[in-house]
Order: structure tokens, then C-alpha cells, then sequence
């Protein structure tokens, strides 16, 4: 994962250049690797850029399509639709100077501006996936349940796991085996922060409970995330 | 026509040379060096100020031999698009063959003015060692150099007057640059260096602005905390323009109220920019240098809201330029409108790239502005939408505009109440401003904005597109139509070899021609490369060499071409092919 970050030295190291690893589809180990460690982050990031170019395709729709069907509105319909709006190199046009400035006070951001900057009714929580150049942001209200931010967070970042969901989507949580198996396996896991600042793995509580406390999500390797897993319990237990 | 020039053959060299002291314009002295060879000879030996607008147009022998008395240089490099990561790194641009032939020949060079270019430290350790009365160095939008580079200009340069870095892109080596400007030095004007990251010897600043009585410009960077901008402050009443550290403090602290006597005591300060890091509370502390500010620019703070740029903004009514962000919303650019009725130039910044937020401006804001402004000339504007109506209303109250840039968040968006295409806005604003310069296009955008774009633009010297048109048409019609067209500069639109091919002579009345990510193909590249000689034709996809003889057929990404009188460049990296 550090070498994609570290794919410009010099000056640009620090820079979240994004942009230029996104057409660097010729990463070592994009789509050639199946298995194994960071296999499936890489996988990820080809699923991730295929996105963005879907879309950027579709917001050159004047290039492909017809005078007519031009007239039409080009925007890119709901099955496509990303929670966010995906970038385009470039675009806006904007000096590498003042994004660097934007992206550094963002992160000084307090709560209350971290979340609900969308406007009334909107739940935007940052996304960001060990390994990945670039973090994201989803707007929670979007989904009714796990499986469905899931599914969307899938399409993000590419192979990713949540475990078997239940009718009720919280995981089978006092199955200490089964999610045993899942932390040790080297799948990504989605992790959250909630109010009190603490690291939680997602889906321990309904969904609708789950939207307020979420402040951020942290897709984190299974190995990695073994940690949470006696805090999140004891919070669990504390609850019921 | 024999009378009259036997009659200019009359007037001794000294007295043209006198005459033409007087134009500084360097468009002015270029049209005088074409009358006869007289003047162009008695042109050349004075003049003193060069203006290069494309580094690979010509080279450093070139400059020397034609300008021998050149004292200041400016220099462009990269192409405009560089800026939004749209060029290679390693492109080139590099400024150090021309510090390297400048000193070899013994050049008096007393100013340097970069722009998009590599500057390395090595050039800046040659240029702060080879020219003793260099004064002003001036770099914007650069890359390449580390702050020892700046040490040796600031230890070298004894009459160092201008030291102004803006935007570029610097490595901070934690060195003590500042300190190197020895006690001797007290003739600086002019320091600008809030791009840097690091830390700064906020003693030696405290120093260095003491004993230079004539600093007039003082812009920090964040580094800067409050409390030493009320020192410096103190020992600088005469500075007029002001670029703040850190904003940030406790309000009701003796810093925030020690810097609001000070500010009060400031009464030449007219430039107000800076804000990195900023606690909006504080914000009243420069209350008292608002009522004189003529420039002010709030866009590297995105933390201040609306309604305390508004309060701010309430006390400036003889602001001529504003730069802000989009976080002011319609409301607070209403407030502007009916405040800042000496408006000459604006320009609204997006705050949030990485995510969906709300803050940002609609057409609304725009047409306030226009309605409040009557002096407005120069505008960029990012918004979340445009209507065609909106376009229209800004045309009718603003028929002065020179420079007219609007950039939509999203690149294709219709027009927002009628879902067509913003033809009709952007040709009104072409068709009413007549002196229209530069002009920058975004929205849906068909190939009927450039038959608009082609009638009307005659003033037209540079022009941006991306993501617009449907067939060569487009193109054609700009080319054909702007008859003072110096650079076109196009990203993402369906024009090929068809337009590109036309009207090859077209390429060498304008300085430069940008496409990327558009339909011309490799064999057209070439084509128009061999019928014209003189322009570089340069093909680069992104940072991959082209191996080979390429298919003819195939989409070029990214070409860059440009007029020059000395041939294909020799520091062209591998990836990119000069046909």
C-alpha cells in the first residue's frame, strides 16, 4: 500500500494526488493478484477507478452519444448513482495550492461540521479503506439497512465483507466463533466511530440506531480490526 | 513615404531611444520594432524589460543577442492546464538554462518573474550569485526548489528589494532561511512567502522587518502565530499590504485586543489577504483597516461562515477586489452587491471538493453581484448551477466584463430551471461584452455556444473549454471567428482532425493550443507538424513513452502545441514525442 502513495517522491509524496493514481491503472498488482495479502485492497482500487471512469464517461456523454440523445438530460442514472459525486481529474478546476490548503483544514474539521454538511435530512460521514490514496464520503440516510451500505460501500471500494447479516441486520454477535473467523480472515471489515470517539465494528446495533452515533467508517482489514472486537462487546453487553 | 523617412532618418538614435522610454507596454514596443530597421535596432538596445509568454517560443541565445540591456524577465513554462494536474510531471519548463546563459554573458539582470516553471535550488543558488544589483524575484505557480534555494537568495542578494512566492509548490528543508538575510540587508519592499509549510525564525522576521523601514508588502504564512503579527505590526505602520500568519487566538485575549489598537494605528494597509487557519471570532480585530481596504482575499479559510464574512464584508465600501469562497452563499454575495459599489474584480472558490456539501453559490448570487457592481470587469466564479436567464440578466447589467470565467461544480450541468443547454447565457455575455479578453466555459454546452463564441468574441485572446460541443463544427467556429484568438486551451470535447486541420496557418498567430482527451488522432499530429515547420507539435499520453511509430489511427491524449522560432526542444522527457 505504501507504494502507491509513495508513487511520486519529492514534493508530491505529502500531496493526496489522487488524481494521478487513478490513471495509473498499471499499479503492480492491480487485477493481478487474487489472493493474498492486499489482493483484494488492489482488486478494490480497479473497481474503485472502473467507477469513476464509468462515470466520467457518462459526463462526457456529448462525445459518445448522439445530437439527440444529448438533448437528454446526461445524468447518470440511479443504478449507477454513487452516494458521492466521483471525481474528475482536474475538475474543478482548482490549483493543487488551494486543494492542499481545503483538505488540511478539513481534517482540523470540529463534529459538528464533520457530519450533516449535506443540509437537512443528510448524514455524510467520511469513508476511508486501509490502503486506499483517497478517502470518501456517503450519506447515511441513503440506506435501510446494513446490507445496503454495504452493498454501496462494496461498490466503492471493491471486495469487502460484512459477514452474514440477520433479518434484523445485526451480525451474530455472541457467536464468538464465528466472528472469530471473520476478524482472522483477510477480508475488510467496516468499522465505525461512534459519539464517544471509540472504534466499533459495524453492525453490532439495528440500523436505525446505528445512523445517529456514526461519525466516520473505517474499512480496516480483518486482521486488524481483532482488537475492536472485545471493546465492541462489552459495549454490546452494556447496552442490552 | 521617401519624405517621411528621410525625416525619421533625421532624429538621432538618442532621441527615438528618449521616445520610446516612454512606452512600457512590451505589445507597444513589439509593434514599434516592426516599423522600419531603424527603429527596430534603436528598440532593441533599450529595452529592458522582456516579457517571454512561452519559454519554448525561443531560447536563452535568442533573448541575449536581440536585448542585450534586458534587467527584467518574465517567463511562462508550462501550459495553463498544468495547474489542474493535467500535464506530466517532468514536462519541463525549467529556468535554469536561462540563469545559466544570462550569467554567462553578463547579463545586468535585476528582475526574474516565473511562472509554471521547475525552479531548482541550483538555479536560484546561480541566479542569487551571478547578478550583483538583483532586485525582485517573483515566482508563482513553481515547483523544484526547497527552502535552502531561498537562503541563498536571501544571503546573496544585498539588494534584494521583492521576494514574492505565491502558490507554488515548495519543500520546506527546516533550514533558517529567513535568518539568512544578513543585518546588512534593509532594502526589502516586497515579502511574500505564505505557500511555505514550515516553520519560520519568528526572531529574525521580527528583526528583518524592523530594520527594512521601507517594507511595504508583508504576506506570513501559517507558521505565523497572532501574537507576532501584533509585534511586527507594531513595528511596521507604513505597510500597505497584509497578509496574515495563524488567525487563530482567544478572542478575549490581550493579543486579539492588543491587535486591534494596533490595526487601528495601521491606516496604510489597502491589501488584506491571508487567514490560514483562522478562528472566525478574532475576525473583528481588523475591523479597523477595513474601511480603506481596496483588495481583500478571504479563499484560503474555509472556516469562517457566512454571516461573519458578511459582517466583515460590511465594513469594506471601497473594496475593487475580492477574492472569497463559495461558503459566502448568495446571501452574502447580495451583501457584497450592496456594499462594494467600486467592484472591479471577483472571484468565488470552491471550499469543498471532496465531498457533496452545501455551500456554494447559485446563479443568484451572480446576478446580484452584476446588479450591485457597476464597475465589474473581471470575474471567476464557481457555482453549483447557471441559468441561461441568469447569463443573460449579468450580460444586460454588465457589458464591461474583460475577463469572464464561470466553472460549474459539475462540469456538464444544464441550465437549472430549463434543463437546456447554457448556449444562449454565454452568448449573450459575448455578444454584450465587447471587450470580452478571456473567457472560460462550463455547463451543457452544444456547438452553438461557439458559433456565438465566433460572431461575437473579437477581443478574444484566450478561451478555456471542457466537456462542451458535439462535432468539429465547434471548433471551427472559434477558429475561424476570433481573430485575436492567442490561446485555446480544450480538455474532454468531441473535436478531431477535421477542425484540427482546417486552418493550419491559425496556429502561428496564436501563442499556444491545448486538447486533451479529445477526438485528434496521432496521423493528424503528424500531419500538421510537417505542414508547419514552425510550431511544435508535442503528443503525450499520460507519463507512458510512446513506443515506436504509433498507429496513425489512434486518439492522441494530450497534445500541446505552440509557435516557435527555434525548433523542437532538446529537454523534452521521453514520454513526450515532438513530431
Amino acid at each position: 500500500m505504501a507504494d502507491i502513495e509513495l508513487s511520486y517522491g519529492g514534493g508530491n509524496s505529502e500531496k493526496l494526488d489522487f488524481e494521478e493514481t487513478e490513471l495509473r491503472l498499471g499499479l503492480p498488482g492491480a487485477g493481478g493478484q487474487k489472493a493474498g495479502n492486499g489482493g483484494a485492497g488492489k482488486r478494490g482500487y480497479e473497481e474503485t477507478v472502473d467507477l469513476k471512469l464509468n462515470l466520467a464517461a457518462k459526463e462526457i456523454a456529448p462525445m459518445n452519444l448522439g445530437k439527440d440523445q444529448k438533448k437528454l438530460l446526461p445524468r447518470p442514472d440511479d443504478s449507477v448513482k454513487p452516494p458521492a459525486k466521483a471525481q474528475m481529474v482536474g475538475w474543478p478546476p482548482v490549483r493543487s495550492f488551494r486543494k492542499n490548503i481545503m483538505a488540511v483544514q478539513k481534517n482540523g474539521d470540529t463534529e459538528e461540521n464533520e457530519k450533516g454538511s449535506g443540509g437537512v435530512g443528510a448524514a455524510f460521514v467520511k469513508v476511508s479503506m486501509d490502503g486506499a490514496p483517497y478517502l470518501r464520503k456517503v450519506d447515511l440516510k441513503m440506506y435501510k439497512t446494513y446490507q445496503e451500505l454495504s452493498d454501496a460501500l462494496g461498490k466503492m471500494f471493491g471486495s469487502f465483507t460484512m459477514g452474514k447479516c440477520d433479518t434484523q441486520g445485526m451480525m451474530d454477535f455472541m457467536n464468538e466463533s464465528k466472528l472469530m473467523d471473520l476478524l482472522n480472515s483477510s477480508d475488510y471489515v467496516p468499522t465505525y466511530e461512534d459519539k464517544d470517539g471509540d472504534w466499533m465494528l459495524v453492525g453490532d446495533v439495528p440500523w436505525e440506531m446505528f445512523v445517529d452515533p456514526c461519525k466516520r467508517l473505517r474499512i480496516m482489514k480483518g486482521t486488524e480490526a481483532k482488537g475492536l472486537a472485545p471493546k465492541a462487546m462489552e459495549k454490546c453487553k452494556s447496552r442490552r | 513615404m521617401c519624405l517621411f523617412q528621410s525625416i525619421m532618418n533625421y532624429f538621432p538614435e538618442e532621441v527615438l531611444e528618449h521616445v520610446f522610454d516612454f512606452l512600457t507596454s512590451h505589445r507597444d514596443r513589439n509593434a514599434v520594432s516592426l516599423v522600419c530597421k531603424s527603429w527596430y535596432s534603436v528598440e532593441r538596445c533599450s529595452r529592458e524589460k522582456v516579457f517571454i509568454g512561452n519559454c519554448y517560443a525561443v531560447n536563452p541565445e535568442r533573448l541575449i543577442a536581440r536585448f542585450p540591456r534586458v534587467r527584467s524577465l518574465t517567463l511562462k513554462g508550462k501550459p495553463h492546464f498544468a495547474d489542474f494536474n493535467l500535464v506530466p510531471h517532468d514536462w519541463g519548463g525549467y529556468v535554469y538554462p536561462w540563469i545559466e546563459a544570462m550569467a554567462k554573458n553578463g547579463i545586468n539582470l535585476e528582475e526574474l518573474r516565473l511562472k509554471r516553471m521547475v525552479v531548482s535550488d541550483e538555479s536560484l543558488e546561480l541566479l542569487a550569485k551571478s547578478f550583483p544589483n538583483f532586485k525582485s524575484l517573483v515566482l508563482v505557480s513553481c515547483e523544484g526548489f526547497t527552502t535552502d534555494g531561498l537562503a541563498a537568495i536571501a544571503s546573496n542578494c544585498r539588494y534584494l528589494r521583492e521576494l514574492d512566492l505565491q502558490e507554488n509548490e515548495v519543500d520546506d528543508r527546516k533550514g533558517q532561511w529567513l535568518s539568512c538575510f544578513p543585518d546588512s540587508c534593509t532594502s526589502l519592499v516586497s515579502l511574500n512567502f505564505t505557500c511555505l509549510k514550515g516553520e519560520v525564525n519568528v526572531a529574525a522576521l521580527e528583526r528583518l522587518v524592523a530594520r527594512c523601514r521601507n517594507l511595504k508588502s508583508l504576506r506570513l504564512n501559517h507558521a505565523v502565530p497572532l501574537d507576532v503579527l501584533q509585534k511586527i505590526l507594531a513595528q511596521a505602520p507604513q505597510l500597505t499590504d497584509l497578509g496574515t500568519g495563524s488567525f487563530i487566538s482567544d478572542p478575549d485575549s490581550e493579543t486579539c485586543a492588543k491587535l486591534k489598537n494596533i490595526m487601528k494605528k495601521s491606516k496604510s494597509i489597502r491589501t488584506l489577504s491571508g487567514f490560514l487557519d483562522v478562528n472566525p471570532r478574532c475576525l473583528p480585530a481588523v475591523y479597523p483597516v477595513c474601511t480603506n481596504l481596496t483588495s481583500l482575499n478571504l479563499s484560503y479559510a474555509p472556516g469562517i461562515y457566512s454571516t461573519e464574512l458578511t459582517k466583515l464584508i460590511c465594513h469594506c465600501e471601497k473594496l475593487e477586489r475580492l477574492w472569497i469562497l463559495d461558503t459566502i452563499g448568495d446571501k452574502g454575495l447580495g451583501v457584497v452587491a450592496s456594499t462594494c459599489k467600486e467592484l472591479q474584480e471577483l472571484r468565488v472558490f470552491p471550499s469543498d471538493f471532496y465531498g457533496v456539501g452545501n455551500a456554494a453559490v447559485t446563479e443568484e448570487g451572480l446576478v446580484a453581484i452584476s446588479a450591485g457592481c457597476p464597475k465589474l470587469n473581471s470575474i471567476l466564479y464557481f457555482c453549483q448551477q447557471m441559468t441561461n436567464a441568469a447569463l443573460i440578466t449579468v450580460a444586460k447589467n454588465c457589458p464591461n466584463f474583460i475577463r469572464f470565467r464561470l466553472c460549474t461544480l459539475d462540469a456538464t450541468v444544464p441550465d437549472a430551471v430549463t434543463n437546456l443547454p447554457l448556449d444562449e447565457g454565454f452568448g449573450a455575455i459575448v455578444q454584450s461584452c465587447k471587450g470580452l479578453k478571456r473567457l472560460s466555459i462550463s455547463g451543457l454546452l452544444t456547438d452553438q455556444v461557439f458559433l456565438y463564441i465566433g460572431m461575437y468574441a473579437e477581443q478574444l485572446e484566450m478561451l478555456s473549454i471542457a466537456f462542451a460541443g458535439d462535432s468539429d463544427k465547434g471548433m471551427l467556429y472559434v477558429l475561424n471567428g476570433c481573430k485575436k484568438l492567442k490561446k485555446l486551451e480544450i480538455r474532454d470535447c468531441p473535436f478531431g482532425n477535421a477542425a484540427l486541420l482546417a486552418d493550419v496557418g491559425k496556429y502561428e498567430t496564436m501563442r499556444s493550443l491545448w486538447m486533451s482527451s479529445c477526438e485528434v488522432t496521432f496521423g493528424a499530429c503528424k500531419t500538421l507538424a510537417e505542414k508547419m515547420p514552425r510550431l511544435n507539435v508535442e503528443v503525450f499520453n499520460e507519463g507512458e513513452q510512446i513506443d515506436g511509430s504509433p498507429d496513425g489511427r489512434h486518439r492522441v491524449e494530450k497534445m500541446y502545441l505552440y509557435r516557435t522560432l527555434v525548433g523542437p526542444r532538446s529537454d523534452a522527457p521521453d514520454f513526450v514525442w515532438t513530431l
